[in-house]
């Protein structure tokens, strides 16, 4: 590619990566196209070898010139993958396998045949559907920030250029002054993608309103929520829609330089990024003039290196700094000294990615969706007890209800729907008579959860919710930067409690010591992690306080999970004497006499791995 | 343990590879983790020297980020992944099955040097949950089951290369 | 600076703006209790929580911690009040303090730092209370290896202000942060003893530290030991001792110079000679000056560097071994007194030097490491000095033996042999003063006079670094004094790199010199409620004005007009720098101490 010069120069880049892009999609070059999932997901799923495998097929077969075929990001239907869709028709195969390539490019690519038996089953109406956007989980989503995501090879600058990028940057550097931008911002609504929700044009006109030689716009890419992946799949699917929301910061409030800050766990995000950022250095999209215009900006990455509290942002800026994760005290917030002591907006991957698509279609546009103070869509990761796993974008104010039962297809074995943890390890979880809340920053709040970056994973009946607060505890305990005394001992000393409490040890008088901790915690802790690092126990405890009371009175875990609280047991009229579960049982405790005697199992030596339950053929063991 | 010169060549050329970078301190050390494996305390001061910053602040910033380690790890390192997504459904039971049979804790690498176990933080395959990998390679759906086989197939590679 | 208005508990104050919302307190007569926080922020992590406050606006109330929260955040103009006492405050503050004895040793009684222990002061203004949280502990490590200085992590609350301090002083950070959240802890690197890293063993952190979890290593138990069989026991004190002891003993810094306490005390510790280093430190000069026109005259190594600091000796030899040719090779003044008790005084006295206990009182932890050295045994391989023991525990001493300060009579040093110091030795305390006490002498050496205003003001001052030009009747010398590593680093790489333009170099480890070593007594503000805010600026200078005024009193003010010192040259060692004044007196450095002996020996 030529030299981004001008905006001229661009404009025409633009209308030229279009129309390829469409001719491709739309089989107008006459070529059918062929792309494969390659986000974590499917990656993990051997989408690299199918992509691989589709290549040397073409080749063999001399269909190079008359198929082109690429990567693609996350699709977001985690659970089906992984995926490759087929283009002028748009069909869409899942779950595929190494050995149904040969399959989809003899019956499909050569003979035209949609290949029926890889296509996705409607779990509900059994039938076959064979596009995308016909399958129940994608009907009520929305993209705005995984726009691109699934549809452009996230490796092309070109194909991004050919799905509206950087049309946005064209308009802020020709056609708006930086207050105008920050106006923009200010007005859609946007709020901080990363949990916090604070208004990002506010936090742009904070650090706009500071005379300083030299700011910072900083994206955050530490996504450390277990089970949240969607900066990353934003990352993956379209690097160059971030760098751009990045970019319009930059000019926003007057920073020249930007730094990403991404988990080194994510490799694949990781080398995408690096090469945008460097394709769109070569051809002047980063650097010094960009366009022809007095802007000038640049990117660099930088790698996490396994801290969670590196996603609070203080603790963010400390890490590039080169020093240990810790949180500064705020004030002064790094809006006004931030980077090196210089003014700095720390921005969420999901909310920079949203930035361009609000310049492009216009605040009021963007503020059409959500509720009256979440405006917008959220991205969400759907995980734990639920059949479609993945990744899901809707508009704010959709309800759980609907993000559950009608995209996230429900609770798989018919199991009972019991919470559904959003926000994380600093968030909450919300039950049954929550679900029709409607999903945006004041009402989780309201209901002792958080928005949180977006990780949300569903619990069913099997699930005990003293454990879960005690993972999550433990979790945080592991993580906690170790720098104040409330979250460096005070988690510690809650987690502790909370042991007692799932082996047996703990009393009523445990339940309010740790309330009365975590509330003080909450108050009193340094940083955001420590300050909401016992909402797991507060929200558990306020949703669920029966559970909680068996535990410390009757010393049962109704879950039948916490392993001090609970035995298995075999029953004698069940009991087909076989003796499998005493062969297979680690520990021998398992006795009785092959046909003859049931068996039975020593309470007092088994180490409840539930390996006997497993095995047993006539379901003679359960737990109680 | 005294520092092989051709460590001490690296060690210096990564330092000087980010001389020019802001605060480059992370940098260097994740440079360091990844060529050699980890980053042991006579490592840490050569880069002290290189870089002026004290020993004792950078054995601070090693200790701190889990993705240091000042020893080294086992040959196949077995991640199984504790997100929440995998953990709801019994990651833990992988992790306790593992231990059991490798007599380690995670973090700990067996005496052979072969395996170290490390519980990870959502790999991103909550998908395939509960999912482990051993080297990036990921094993989907993992059940305590399976956990003997895993360590056999890579028991196997290693008596096949000697 | 302007002002801006604050509410606390609803009353309006105008406080300056560039304060925090803890100094304002203070300033209108609140005392927010603190920990973490010291010296206006010179370390405020704002990681103790001991200091939160309840600041409440109309957007909701939150808990800050108050030193770090600027003044400018919670204008009483935009709604915001400051609540100290509210129930959420209070409730925090004890619950900050409750979690920190959770994982604390709580040996109180017998620790050492009983009687300035920070945390307990902190835990009588909350309101803790006992047992509040109890659990698992922080693994601990205690390192009692190095001769100056001990650790003990489980009583560490990390607040950082030794890492600071460290840092502030000598610019090498030899303790950091390790590992992260509930195992945190603080140490030199890789969690080793200070005897496996380049500590200089200042002891500049033991002074800082809230806690026991940085002290001295003491060595009393020594010298109950000699006496238990039989020796004879000489004690010296150096000079800043007598600048501070009486700290000890509730009196205000500054305001009562301890000399004459000081002596009956020792005498009534069952010392049998009470001796002052002032001698030893009078010899040094002699010596010293000698050594450095010895250099100027033949063409030797210049700048020479004085030697009398331990600290600096140590940092010498970690990094800067190539620079031993500028050290002066004298052992420093107490070393030197010590070699002269076990051979001039023992000769003279007929003691078998076996039968002698040399103690030296001093303001220095590094002082215990340097009497180790095999370097300094100067008579028969015994050692110039068997212990050493601190200001504080010569109080502790003192205190033992049921000895009440304020009633102990003055008396003088003994005068036997070693009896008589000068003015010049005095001022060895502050930083700046060896040097003008040489330049005293080398005044008279080169031009047969003495200096008329005796005093070299140039050299004067509390600064990290000074310089000075002086003309002593057409012969210019340049001089430099430094003290802290820190500012001594840059004269040390000019003499690296042959630029430097000094003839004689002074340097001290502890910044402002002696006066502020580590073995001296806290300056604890938080405890020292009768002391003014500012005594943390103040301190060193107004101990530092107690040995400028003994000089100023002294009749004899020059080193070589001492008479007991002209004596013991014309009697014992003939002239500066004879062969026997070598054997005694002076001493050698290592080039090749490894800064991590472990680390070189695996």
């Amino acid at each position: 590619m030529e030299r981004i010069t001008s905006p001229e120069v661009l404009q025409k880049e633009i209308d030229v990566q279009t129309k390829a892009l469409e001719d491709k999609l739309t089989g107008k070059n006459l070529k059918r196209a062929i792309c494969v999932c390659a986000g974590t997901g499917c990656l993990a799923n051997n989408s690299k070898a199918i992509l691989e495998e589709i290549e040397r097929l073409l080749k063999q077969k001399h269909l190079e010139d008359k198929v082109t075929i690429n990567h693609v990001g996350c699709f977001g239907f985690c659970s089906q993958g992984p995926f490759v869709k087929i283009y002028p028709e748009g069909t869409l195969y899942h779950a595929v396998k190494l050995k149904d390539v040969a399959h989809i490019i003899e019956d499909d690519i050569i003979g035209g045949r949609v290949c029926e038996d890889l296509l996705y089953v409607d779990p509900s109406t059994h039938q076959k559907v064979a596009k995308q956007e016909d399958i129940n989980f994608y009907k009520k989503q929305v993209r705005v920030a995984l726009h691109g995501c699934a549809t452009i090879n996230p490796d092309l600058l070109e194909e991004s250029l050919g799905y509206d990028g950087f049309k946005a940057l064209k308009k802020v550097l020709t056609e708006m002054t930086p207050e105008e931008v920050i106006k923009e911002v200010t007005d859609s609504g946007l709020r901080g993608r990363g949990g916090g929700g604070f208004p990002t044009g506010r936090k742009w006109a904070f650090a706009a309103s500071v005379k300083s030689d030299k700011k910072y716009v900083v994206c955050n890419g530490d996504e450390g929520d277990p089970g949240a992946f969607m900066d990353r799949s934003i990352l993956e699917g379209n690097p160059f829609d971030v760098i751009e929301g990045m970019m319009i910061a930059g000019y926003a409030y007057g920073a020249d330089e930007g730094y990403f800050y991404v988990r080194a766990e994510y490799p694949v995000a990781v080398e995408r990024l690096q090469r945008a950022i460097e394709d769109m250095t070569k051809v002047g999209l980063l650097g010094d003039h960009i366009l022809g215009t007095n802007f000038s900006f640049r990117a660099h990455l930088r790698l996490g290196a396994g801290a969670f509290v590196c996603g609070e942002e203080t603790a963010l800026l400390n890490s590039i700094e080169g020093q240990r994760g810790m949180p500064r005290p705020r004030p002064p917030f790094p809006a006004i000294k931030g980077l090196w002591g210089k003014p700095t907006c720390v921005n969420n991957v999901e909310t920079l990615a949203t930035v361009p698509y609000i310049i492009r279609v216009g605040a009021a546009e963007f503020a059409k969706m959500g509720t009256q103070k979440s405006k917008g869509t959220k991205v969400f990761a759907l995980g734990g007890k639920i059949n479609n796993v993945g990744l899901v974008e809707v508009p704010m104010g959709t309800t759980l209800r609907t993000l559950i039962y009608d995209i996230g297809g429900g609770i798989p074995g018919g199991k009972a729907f019991k919470a559904i943890q959003t926000g994380g390890p600093s968030g909450g979880c919300l039950t049954e008579k929550d679900l029709d809340t409607p999903i945006d920053y004041d009402s989780l709040l309201a209901k002792g959860s958080m928005m949180g970056s977006g990780g949300a994973i569903v619990m069913d009946e099997d699930n005990c919710m003293v454990d879960v607060a005690h993972f999550y505890m433990d979790f945080i305990c592991n993580e906690s930067c170790g720098k104040c005394s409330h979250c460096r001992i005070g988690t510690k000393r809650l987690f502790e409690m909370l042991t007692d409490v799932t082996e047996g040890r703990g009393s009523e008088k445990t339940l309010e010591d740790m309330e009365y901790l975590a509330t003080v915690i909450k108050g009193g802790a340094l940083c955001a992690l420590g300050q909401t690092a016992a909402n797991p126990i507060l929200s558990t405890m306020a949703n669920f306080p029966e559970e909680y009371k068996a535990h410390v009175v009757d010393k049962k875990c109704p879950a039948h999970v916490c392993k001090k609280l609970m035995a298995y047991v075999i029953d004698p009229n069940k009991c087909k004497k076989c003796s499998l579960c005493a062969r297979n049982c680690p520990v021998s405790c398992i006795s009785g006499v092959p046909g003859k005697e049931a068996y039975v199992i020593d309470q007092a030596k088994c180490i409840k791995c539930g390996t006997c339950m497993g095995g047993c053929r006539f379901g003679a063991i359960s737990k109680e | 343990m005294k520092i092989r010169q051709e460590v001490r060549v690296g060690v210096e050329s990564i330092c000087d590879r980010y001389a020019n970078e802001p605060s480059p301190l992370m940098m260097i050390l994740s440079s360091i983790q990844k060529e050699y494996g980890y980053i042991p305390l006579e490592v840490q001061e050569i880069v002290s020297e290189k870089t002026g910053i004290p020993v004792a602040e950078i054995y601070g910033v090693v200790t701190f980020y889990s993705f240091f380690s000042l020893n080294p790890k086992g040959k196949y390192v077995i991640g199984i992944c504790l997100g929440t997504a995998c953990y709801v459904k019994n990651s833990q039971a992988i992790v306790d099955k593992f231990s059991a049979l490798l007599g380690i804790k995670p973090g700990e690498t067996t005496e052979d040097g072969l395996f170290t176990i490390e519980a990870v933080r959502c790999m991103g395959a909550c998908a395939l949950a509960p999912a482990m990998e051993v080297n990036g390679k990921v094993y989907p759906k993992v059940t305590p089951n399976q956990v003997e086989a895993i360590i056999k197939e890579y028991r196997e590679k290693e008596s096949e290369v000697k | 600076m302007d002002n801006v208005n604050i509410n606390i508990e609803g009353r309006i104050y105008s406080v300056p703006s560039n304060l925090t919302v803890l100094e304002a307190a203070r300033e209108v007569g609140y005392n927010i209790p603190t920990l973490c926080y010291w010296n206006h922020g010179k370390n405020s992590l704002a990681s103790c929580r001991v200091c939160l406050v309840e600041i409440a606006s109309p957007r909701g109330s939150k808990l800050f911690a108050s030193c770090v929260y600027p003044v400018t955040d919670c204008q009483a103009e935009k709604g915001f009040e400051i609540k100290i006492s509210s129930p959420m405050a209070i409730d925090a503050r004890r619950t900050s303090v409750e979690l920190l004895l959770s994982n604390h040793s709580k040996d109180c009684q017998t620790c050492v730092k009983n009687g300035h222990c920070e945390l307990l002061h902190v835990a009588s203004l909350t309101g803790a209370r006992d047992g509040q949280f109890i659990g698992a502990k922080t693994e601990v490590t205690v390192d009692d290896l190095a001769p100056g200085l001990t650790r003990d992590t489980s009583k560490c609350i990390l607040c950082g202000r030794c890492i600071a301090k460290c840092k502030e002083c000598h610019g090498i950070g030899i303790l950091g942060f390790e590992k992260r959240g509930f195992n945190t802890i603080v140490g030199p690197a890789g969690n080793r003893s200070f005897t496996q890293v380049p500590c200089l063993q200042c002891g500049q952190c033991i002074e800082v530290c809230p806690t026991g979890a940085l002290a001295e290593h003491r060595e009393i138990d020594l010298i109950d030991k000699a006496r238990h069989e039989g020796k004879y026991l000489v004690v010296q004190t150096a000079p800043a001792v007598r600048a501070a002891i009486a700290e000890e003993f509730g009196h205000k810094v500054g305001e009562q110079n301890g000399t004459g306490k000081m002596v009956s005390a020792l005498h009534r510790l069952g010392f049998n000679r009470v001796f002052d280093t002032n001698f030893g430190a009078d010899l040094t000069i002699m010596e010293e000056a000698t050594e450095l026109l010895h250099r100027i005259k033949g063409n030797g190594v210049l700048p020479q560097i004085t030697s009398c600091s331990p600290g600096w000796i140590n940092y010498m030899e970690f990094f800067y071994g190539d620079l031993i040719p500028h050290v002066s090779t004298c052992k420093s003044p107490h070393e030197m007194e010590g070699a002269i008790i076990k051979s001039y005084f023992a000769k003279k006295h007929n003691i078998d030097p076996k039968d002698i206990f040399v103690v030296s009182v001093m303001p220095c932890t590094a002082k215990k490491g340097e009497a180790q050295r095999p370097e300094n045994r100067g008579v028969d391989g015994l050692a110039d000095v068997d212990a050493v023991i601190t200001t504080r525990e010569l109080a502790i001493m003192i205190k033992r033996a049921g000895l009440l300060w304020d009633e102990l009579p003055e008396e003088e040093f003994d005068n036997d042999l070693l009896g008589e110091y000068t003015g010049a030795g005095v001022i060895f305390g502050v930083t700046g003063g060896v040097m003008e006490a040489a330049l005293r002498t080398a005044y008279h050496a080169l031009t047969g006079e003495e200096y008329g205003p005796i005093e070299f003001h140039e050299v004067r001052g509390l600064e990290s670094v000074k310089e000075a030009e002086i003309d002593i009747k057409g012969t210019k010398l340049k001089v430099a004094v430094a003290s802290g590593m820190k500012g001594a680093k840059p004269l040390l790489d000019q003499m690296r790199n042959k630029t430097s333009p000094y003839a004689f170099v002074e340097i001290m480890c502890c910044p402002g010199g002696c006066i502020n070593g580590g073995g001296q007594p806290f300056i604890k503000p938080n405890l020292m409620l009768g002391e003014k805010k500012d005594i943390l600026e103040t301190y060193r200078q107004k101990r530092a004005d107690i040995l400028y005024g003994i000089d100023e009193r002294k009749a004899i003010r020059q080193s070589h007009n001492n008479p007991d010192i002209q004596k013991l040259y014309a009697e014992f060692l003939g002239e500066p720098c004879s062969e026997l004044s070598e054997e005694l007196l002076h001493t050698t450095y290592r080039a090749d101490r490894e800064a991590f002996p472990e680390l070189a020996k695996e």
